[in-house]
């Protein structure tokens, strides 16, 4: 592998991301607005924003990288430019690791832009530390993309990437405590919940969020790092140099 | 003796969905010549081009390209291969998808300004790709594959779309990259084209029909024309 090829892929994708205003405005506005209509429907519940809030700042990543990064994948996969690069003296880590880079720096802008209009605009109030919080979130938009790059090698067409969002993502949101703590699900929606990767994201937020540092914390970061991981060696080896 | 060939095929087989594309393919292109291959479509031509550059999973049979085989990471820096369809980034500029390859393959900056000049595309150096014409997209498609030193190039179709000046220049460059020991395989579906060439493969329905030189395929056929010569081979019943 070579930095200096997955340094040229990270500045190529934001090249191709700068181009696409509409995605630029996906990415940085529509989260901010997001979060303050989560502000104004709870306005009339004292302390659910507060509540919910803060780990909503990391689900924003995670579902943003997740879409972009699949359907960006997709076309690399569909327009040919993938195929010309796999017979190219590139490491398909050096591909994977450039993605990453490039979608990392853009998910710690997102976040902290997120987090600079929650905390500062519309008066979020954690326990816990604000940076703490974009840290977390920063590492659920890798995971997000680590399991875009992976689920794009199943789609055939960006419509199909699409309906990853109601049949993979959606499920995951459900079941990771957001809505209902985990603690009080049917024991089978537990015992699923625990082999899913964001129920361990939102965990972290939700710690983070609370001020609860601790082994608990210590475990959920292992698991989206362990994810994140697994998801860029399994998406490495849809990565293929020879196809049918 | 002759010198080694740049490729080689030896009963190459090809099977997609329980279908031959290719059955047992052999031929030999020398270094520093231009290959036209030819054929029908839907005869096998870009199967054979994937194989060569060692994208195409081959049910069997030996293909090598400077005397390695088809695909060794070795031969990556050293064969350029142009797609069909053009692969190249559509949302960027013609200069920011070469600067991209040009760093993979560890071209110098300066060869950017000059694939660009060679292949006409100086004044739309800066355009965003998919806002250029099919032919321009080709070409800046052809341009990503001759940065870098390669020692031989797979181009399928590349001068569909073309006007006949731009095919001329480019048959011109091909000729010149031959010159300087570059070993060329062109496929194209254009009669004239195949004039140009120093060697000709014809492939019909996954079989080599010729490989022979453009003149030995007139001698042969007894065609006043290359065109000719084609029909007559393709419209030949098959064995």
């Amino acid at each position: 592998m070579s930095p200096r090829i997955a340094a040229a892929t990270a500045a190529r994708v934001l090249t191709q991301l700068r181009r696409d205003r509409r995605t630029v405005a996906y990415l940085l506005v529509v989260p901010c607005v997001l979060i303050a209509l989560l502000k104004y429907v709870f306005s009339g519940r004292p302390g659910t924003f507060d509540h919910v809030g803060g780990p909503s700042l990391g689900l924003w990543s995670f579902i943003g990288m997740f879409l972009v990064t699949s359907v960006t994948m997709l076309r690399e996969r569909t327009t040919g430019t993938l195929e010309r690069l796999m017979t190219l003296p590139l490491a398909k880590l050096d591909l994977l690791l450039g993605y990453g880079a490039a979608f990392a720096l853009v998910a710690t802008v997102q976040a902290g832009l997120v987090s600079a209009v929650a905390f500062a605009l519309l008066g979020l109030n954690v326990v816990g530390s604000p940076w703490a919080l974009v840290a977390i979130a920063v590492g659920n938009a890798v995971l997000g993309m680590a399991l875009g790059l992976f689920v794009s090698a199943f789609a055939r067409t960006e419509f199909q990437t699409m309906q990853f969002m109601p049949a993979f993502v959606f499920p995951q949101l459900l079941l990771c405590g957001l809505f209902v703590p985990r603690a009080d699900m049917a024991p089978a929606l537990e015992a699923a919940s625990r082999v899913l990767p964001l129920t361990y994201a939102y965990d972290a937020l939700d710690r983070v969020a609370r001020g609860q540092a601790g082994g608990r914390l210590a475990v959920d970061v292992a698991v989206i790092a362990g994810a994140t991981v697994l998801a860029l060696v399994l998406g490495a080896t849809t990565l293929r140099r020879r196809t049918p | 003796m002759s010198p080694s060939p740049a490729i080689s095929a030896r009963g190459l087989c090809v099977v997609r969905g329980g279908r031959a594309v290719l059955g047992e393919v052999s031929f030999d292109v020398a270094p520093g010549r231009v290959a036209g291959l030819l054929g029908p479509s839907g005869g096998g031509k870009t199967t054979l081009m994937r194989a060569i550059v060692g994208v195409q999973v081959v049910a069997g049979g030996d293909v090598r390209v400077l005397g390695e085989p088809a695909g060794a990471p070795s031969l990556r820096a050293r064969l350029g291969y142009v797609t069909q369809a053009p692969s190249v980034y559509l949302d960027l500029s013609v200069r920011e998808n070469l600067r991209y390859f040009a760093r993979i393959v560890g071209a110098p900056t300066g060869q950017i300004e000059q694939v660009i000049a060679t292949v006409g595309l100086e004044r739309h150096a800066d355009s965003v790709v998919s806002r250029l014409s099919g032919g321009e997209q080709a070409r800046a498609s052809l341009a990503t594959a001759l940065l870098g030193a390669p020692e031989v190039l797979v181009l399928d179709e590349p001068t569909v779309g073309l006007d006949p000046v731009l095919r001329r220049d480019l048959w011109t460059t091909f000729h010149e990259l031959a010159a300087t020991g570059v070993t060329l395989l062109v496929s194209s579906h254009v009669m004239d084209e195949a004039d140009r060439c120093d060697a000709l493969l014809l492939l019909r329905a996954g079989e080599l029909i010729a490989d022979e030189a453009p003149a030995a395929l007139r001698r042969r056929t007894g065609a006043a024309s290359l065109d000719e010569a084609f029909l007559r081979l393709v419209e030949e019943p098959e064995p």
